[in-house]
């Protein structure tokens, strides 16, 4: 009941479909939120473009809603403006990935301290289930009626590889993992990501045979091996799961806002040469 | 008063931001604006400001918005392919009345063109380059003090009337040098955000983030809350304010020179590094003994629609000599509404237009 203070109660009910995974993912991360007493009117919360990316819209807290792909580049902004402040990003698989997929591997690589939540459902919901970068080969999707050929990104090593220092995955399934991970980005100090597999059953799981939400989130279980049992696992069988747990966790570097700060106050100390 | 300094376009735009309370730049590199991105590297993080080289147009576009919600006066540069890529996030601006300053020197297009040599073929992307019905307010200088004081005016604007401003410049007054003096600091009005307390109006007041208001900015139609609708009379009231808020205000915003416009039967109008040939053409016109007057503006959009119909009114002719195939002769010719003929001339070849060819036009017509 806590959490309520941190919805906009007034604009409730939300617009996701019946059985959608958003609202679950939104509800861990206020469970996060209240877990670690993240402070409402210090918070900025900023989403791009897609079902999930309205989740900022429910959020008592300052929000923004951005353009498509662009919101990890907006809360740059946001950070570098004040660093005190804390940002977080919400948006989907297709606004990270595809889209946006050059914004986030540089907010990785600068390590810039913003907490990036992606909410992977495998397809663009917004535009009715087309496919994305993280549809899985083989299914189906509105734009692969033949059953997706392309091979889908592991999103989690592509932006460990980019440089951020806390990096994570879950699923709408392993709910209290889902808390706990995004509990821990949300201390993290620097970039830290969760993605979390969340089920859209009107797009997705219509066309491969998981229409009901429940049939989405038993696939989720049995699909997921852990970080420890995929290290004990031949890669032949680890075709088709997906591997859950963190991945990465490391606060050896330094977070770029007080990287430029530092910078800020070594030159203030010499005045400013250019003065004419 | 300040000392008289040897100083380029780009420098100028630079200490007018700084002038005008900038503390933050996100930008790409892209020339003819790149001497700004780098003088701002160095000069930022001295006064407490930051600078960001972002991964593109699009990022430093956004990285800019976010700021300036933040509460930072924030501003990009960028030149043609670039300011192509920025739009719809310029377009984000002005639906939620963001106010940021995007410097676009203009050069050779489409596409990349013939790289960083001059042109002006911006004047109506500087318009109507995002998609829908939407303000923008778009300053143009002509020489190197001018690019100063734009700078700081293009602050004040965007603040008082939370729109984005362009300031459109171009390779030649970007890179030209020439002895300034500029204004004293602090003489120049920099505007403030209208803010909570201040006498309602069709802007309304600015709430920045952390300041325990929990506002939803979005790019959706919104209503007065900030909240998406889809209600069309919202969505109506919406589009017709945003954009109502700069119209209204066209005379105010108006910039203009005139020259020797009282007993002209031929006007120039001109902008930006033409305007300085064709003033100088102008002279040599009425040394010869023609009646040639010339309106230079220094803000294009909202297009001077009335100084422009004044003036059609009083002359046989107007010529608009312009390094693009017509862009503002054709809005010219709009405001003219028939009252006189107008006489396009026209460059694309990325050299500047001397006063020596324009000549001969203003003397045929
Ligand atoms: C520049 C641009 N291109 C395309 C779109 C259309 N569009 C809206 S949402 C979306 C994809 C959303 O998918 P995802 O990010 O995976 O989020 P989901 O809706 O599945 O939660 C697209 C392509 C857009 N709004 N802007």
């Amino acid at each position: 009941m806590e959490g309520l203070r941190f919805l906009r109660s007034e604009h409730l009910p939300h617009l996701w479909c019946a059985g959608c995974g958003h609202g679950i993912v939104l509800g861990a991360v206020i469970r996060a939120m209240l877990r670690v007493g993240v402070d409402q009117d210090r918070t900025v919360v900023v989403s791009g473009i897609g079902c999930s990316s309205r989740a900022v819209g429910y959020l008592n807290m300052d929000t923004l809603h951005t353009t498509h792909g662009r919101a990890l580049a907006f809360a740059t902004g946001i950070k570098l403006a004040r660093p005190d402040l804390r940002v977080v990003v919400l948006a989907g698989d297709g606004d990270l990935a595809a889209i946006g997929g050059n914004h986030l591997i540089h907010a990785a690589r600068r390590n810039m301290g913003i907490t990036c939540v992606c909410f992977n459902n495998g397809i663009y919901g917004m535009t009715s289930g087309q496919y994305s970068p993280l549809t899985p080969q083989g299914f189906r999707t509105a734009t692969a009626p033949y059953g997706h050929l392309e091979r889908d990104f592991d999103l989690c090593r592509l932006v460990e590889a980019a440089g951020a220092t806390y990096v994570a995955r879950s699923t709408t399934y392993h709910v209290q993992q889902t808390i706990e991970y995004v509990a821990r980005a949300l201390t993290h100090d620097g970039f830290s990501f969760v993605e979390v597999l969340t089920q859209c059953p009107t797009y997705f799981g219509r066309r491969n045979r998981m229409a009901d939400p429940v049939k989405m989130l038993e696939w989720f279980r049995q699909r997921a091996v852990t970080v420890a049992q995929a290290g004990r696992m031949k890669p032949e069988d680890l075709r088709g799961r997906v591997v859950i747990g963190e991945f990465h966790r490391t606060e050896d570097v330094s977070e770029y806002t007080r990287s430029y700060q530092a910078l800020i106050s070594r030159l203030s100390g010499e005045g400013d040469r250019d003065e004419r | 008063m300040s000392q008289p300094r040897l100083m380029q376009g780009n420098e100028a735009c630079v200490e007018g931001a700084l002038e005008a309370g900038l503390r933050f730049f996100a930008g790409y590199p892209i020339t003819p604006s790149t001497e700004i991105a780098e003088m701002l590297a160095e000069r930022l993080p001295r006064v407490g400001g930051v600078f960001i080289q972002m991964e593109d147009e699009i990022a430093s576009m956004a990285a800019v918005i976010g700021a300036s919600l933040a509460g930072v006066r924030a501003m990009t540069a960028t030149s043609g392919p670039g300011f192509s890529l920025k739009q719809e996030n310029l377009g984000y601006a002005a639906i939620t009345e963001t106010p940021c300053v995007v410097v676009n020197v203009q050069r050779v297009g489409p596409s990349t063109g013939m790289p960083t040599s001059p042109a002006q073929g911006d004047v109506m992307q500087a318009r109507w380059g995002t998609h829908g019905d939407h303000p923008v307010v778009v300053l143009s200088p002509s020489s190197v003090v001018e690019t100063y004081v734009l700078t700081v005016k293009a602050f004040a604007i965007a603040d008082e009337l939370r729109v984005p401003v362009v300031l459109l410049s171009d390779e030649v007054t970007a890179h030209m040098r020439e002895r300034v003096v500029l204004p004293d600091p602090g003489t120049l009005p920099r505007g403030e955000r209208p803010r909570a307390g201040r006498a309602p109006s069709d802007v309304p007041p600015m709430v920045h983030f952390g300041e325990g208001k929990r506002v939803l900015v979005t790019g959706l139609y919104h209503d007065p809350s900030g909240f998406w609708t889809e209600n069309p009379e919202e969505a109506d009231r919406l589009i017709r304010r945003l954009c109502g808020k700069v119209e209204s205000r066209r005379e105010q915003l108006t910039m203009v020179d005139r020259w020797y416009l009282d007993d002209a039967r031929v006007a120039v109008i001109a902008y930006g590094c033409v305007a300085r040939s064709a003033l100088r053409a102008v002279r040599m016109a009425r040394e010869r003994g023609h009646r040639v007057g010339m309106l230079r503006l220094a803000c294009l959009w909202p297009f001077p629609r009335h100084e422009v119909t004044a003036v059609a009114g009083r002359v046989e002719a107007i010529v608009v000599p312009e390094m693009n195939l017509g862009q503002l002769a054709g809005e010219v010719e709009r405001a003219a509404c028939g009252r006189c003929r107008v006489v396009g001339y026209q460059r694309v070849d990325s050299e500047l237009i001397r006063p020596e060819e324009l000549l001969p036009v203003l003397e045929e017509v």
